[in-house]
């Protein structure tokens, strides 16, 4: 009954400065909510690339032919730069490392593609039935590379969703023959896969793919028909490189081995690479620990932006505690009067600022909670409005969304009732120290 | 008798940095209950200092100050606190009602820091705004009311918790004089009803309300004269 009495008094009080004490509790409302919104943009950052690296499969290790920085000159035909993984190291991959589940080796390369008188730039792929599966390839119709295919080097191909759109705008594209133009050659379209948005780039150690503009052929038949060299030509001199294997993904058995498999990978890429220095293992559980240590300190930098804004909201509440503590001698020295204690004094004054507080507290819950749908629904309207904007965005921002960290919401109110009552402390304390004669003489 | 107040050698000194002042330097008299006593004295005689003393608002140098039972040189802070909430009555010249509480609710603070406020005391507020004339005037703000409604309604705060006696500081310093009239009739029936009052003011008409007159000078006490008394020596 009491402390309700004494709620309703300090509301009351609160309300006659109904301006000043609303800006008060903007200042706690806004640190509430920025402690909700960081974390929450720091989470929706981090599970997004949580998710990309885990959709290269936490069980995968991939290896990947890189281009050599300084390319040695030694080789007769100078033009043409060898370099990356070899068929030899697959095969030695896949005989010596008994953890290794099954071995993926991948080619790829730019060629120009034709349909009758449309023509696309596009990405050929070489490679093995599993594909489909380990890149997470579904398909609209028809069917992936099979055995068959690889074993028979049958000059098929499937397309990806974009391909067919630009090739085959009115036409159905199965059974139909692409032409690859460098190399005189048909191709029988006999599947077609589903759309399916870019990957990011995860840190420096994956860039960015793109697999709107893929043509998936056996890689046998890659290598029978097209060959490992290839040559461009850029301006008025040639240029070429031949590259066995652009990649190897290596599905291991047991996540609980990955790590030690990998160094036995890079162990055994060790005799033919480490001169050039043409290979990189990628170790996507690798990467996702490391994204987790990453999240850690977004997390705490963001943490530690949104707690210095609540400082400043409950010196805010301090600043108008003081003011009205002045303001309200008289009252004080009238209650000291009447029979208040000094602990009496100090509960009044500190019940008004928890009030502030609290409610700056439930406003910024409140508005922390509707962000994520808030966000969407903003970056809807931009898409809607602008496109370009929102096409000249950062990937997370395009495809990420916040996503509320439920232990944020009690974090950010508790915060911000203990932060009433630091704040509020010090004026509290110090009307409860006033003389009550000193007191009852202000005017 | 029974006595509301009992001050025995009662001294205060304010020591300042310079000097050490004697606002009072030794005052002994008794209070009993129903008495009616108007202190007066000229400016700086130490009515004051011995009002503030009588409401437990302060601590003596020397002496001794018993109400009741209890010496007040003995209480710490909140024992302080304690004996003005349950035991004294204050009427300040300037009201001194809180404005952001209604009218029963200003009546209802002492009662509200002794820790109670059960429904009875709550009619126990209603029926004394209605004996001060305010029965009507429950929910209003003191900045709706005038002088004289606000210093009812504080004589009616001062009953509130049964007090030893009435303390009144110039209570119609701020009133006009038929106002003042009208306080004083409530005063004289208060007491009639067996309150006790110890009223500061600086005029005689007013002094001449109450039953007993103490006068001070230079923190003594210079006269204490009865009604009856002075009929006599008329
Ligand atoms: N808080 C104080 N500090 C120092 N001196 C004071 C204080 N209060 C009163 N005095 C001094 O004590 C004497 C009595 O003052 P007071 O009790 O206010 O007299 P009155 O109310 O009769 O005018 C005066 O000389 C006054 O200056
Ligand atoms: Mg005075």
């Amino acid at each position: 009954m009491l402390w309700l009495r004494t709620w309703r008094l300090g509301i009351k009080s609160l309300l006659l400065h109904p301006m000043r004490t609303g800006l008060t509790v903007l200042g706690i409302f806004i640190g509430v909510a920025s402690v909700i919104w960081l974390l929450a943009i720091g989470e929706g950052i981090s599970q997004e690339a949580q998710r990309q690296i885990e959709g290269l499969g936490a069980d995968n290790i991939m290896v990947r032919s890189i281009k050599p920085l300084n390319p040695p000159n030694a080789s007769a035909n100078a033009f043409i730069l060898a370099y990356g993984l070899l068929r030899e190291d697959y095969q030695q991959l896949t005989e010596t490392i008994p953890t290794i589940k099954s071995a993926l080796p991948i080619r790829e390369m730019r060629r120009d593609v034709r349909y009758s008188d449309k023509k696309l730039d596009a990405r050929v792929v070489g490679c093995t039935p599993e594909y489909a599966d380990v890149t997470r390839l579904f398909m609209d119709r028809g069917h992936f590379i099979t055995d068959a295919e690889v074993k028979q080097s049958q000059n098929h191909c499937v397309l990806a969703a974009k391909v067919v759109e630009h090739l085959f705008p009115y036409e159905d594209p199965l059974g139909r023959r692409i032409y690859v133009q460098d190399h005189n050659d048909y191709y029988r379209i006999v599947g077609v896969c589903r759309d399916r948005p870019p990957t990011a780039a995860i840190g420096g150690s994956l860039d960015a793919q793109d697999f709107s503009q893929d043509i998936y052929i056996p890689i046998s038949t890659m290598r029978k028909r097209i060959g490992d060299t290839v040559v461009m030509r850029s301006g008025g001199s040639r240029e070429g490189e031949t590259v066995e294997l652009n990649q190897i993904t290596l599905r291991i058995d047991n996540i609980h081995n990955v790590v030690k498999t990998a160094a036995l990978v890079e162990a055994t890429l060790e005799k033919n690479h480490s001169k050039l220095q043409d290979t990189k293992v990628i170790v996507p559980l690798e990467l996702l620990e490391q994204a987790k240590r990453i999240r850690m300190m977004l997390m705490v930098a963001f943490g530690l932006v949104a707690a210095i804004s609540l400082v400043v909201g409950g010196i805010g509440i301090m600043n108008i505690m003081l003011a009205t503590v002045t303001e309200r001698t008289r009252e004080i020295g009238i209650r000291r009067a009447l029979g208040a204690r000094r602990t009496d004094i100090v509960r009044q004054f500190l019940v008004e600022t928890i009030a502030m507080s609290v409610l700056g507290g439930i406003i910024g819950v409140f508005f922390g909670l509707i962000f994520p749908p808030g966000f969407e629904a903003l970056r809807d309207l931009v898409t809607k409005l602008s496109p370009e904007t929102i096409a000249a965005l950062p990937d997370v921002m395009r495809d990420g969304s916040p996503i509320i960290v439920p232990a944020s919401i009690p974090l950010a109110f508790g915060i911000s009732v203990v932060i009433g009552i630091m704040f509020g402390l010090y004026p509290a304390y110090r009307a409860a120290q006033m003389d009550p004669i000193e007191a009852l003489r202000h005017e | 008798m029974k006595l509301a107040a009992k001050l025995e050698e009662l001294t205060k000194w304010y020591e300042l940095k310079s000097e050490t002042v004697k606002a009072l330097r030794g005052v002994t008299f008794d209070v009993p209950e129903g008495d009616y006593v108007a202190i007066m004295g000229p400016s700086g005689s130490g009515k004051s200092t011995l009002l503030n003393l009588l409401g437990c608002l302060d601590r003596p140098t020397h002496g001794s100050l018993f109400l009741g039972d209890a010496n007040i040189a003995n209480m710490n802070d909140n024992q302080l606190s304690h004996t003005r909430a349950t035991r004294i009555g204050f009427i300040f010249q300037s009201y001194n009602l809180i404005q952001q509480l209604t009218v029963v609710e200003n009546i209802e603070v002492p009662l509200y820091y002794q820790g109670r406020l059960s429904k009875s005391d709550r009619e126990r507020c209603h029926e004394l705004a209605g004996m001060v004339g305010l029965g009507d005037r429950l929910k209003h703000r003191p900045a709706q009311l005038s002088g004289g409604q606000q210093q009812r309604v504080a004589i009616a705060r001062s009953l509130v918790n049964d007090p030893y006696f009435v303390l009144a500081d110039e209570p119609t310093g701020n009133l006009d004089t038929v106002t003042s009239e009208e306080i004083l009739k409530l005063f004289e029936s208060l007491n009639a009803m067996g309150k006790t009052i110890i009223m500061v003011t600086h005029e005689n008409e007013i002094a001449a309300h109450a039953k007993r007159v103490i006068r001070l000078r230079d923190g003594l006490v210079q006269s204490d004269v009865r009604k009856t008394d002075r009929i006599i020596l008329n």
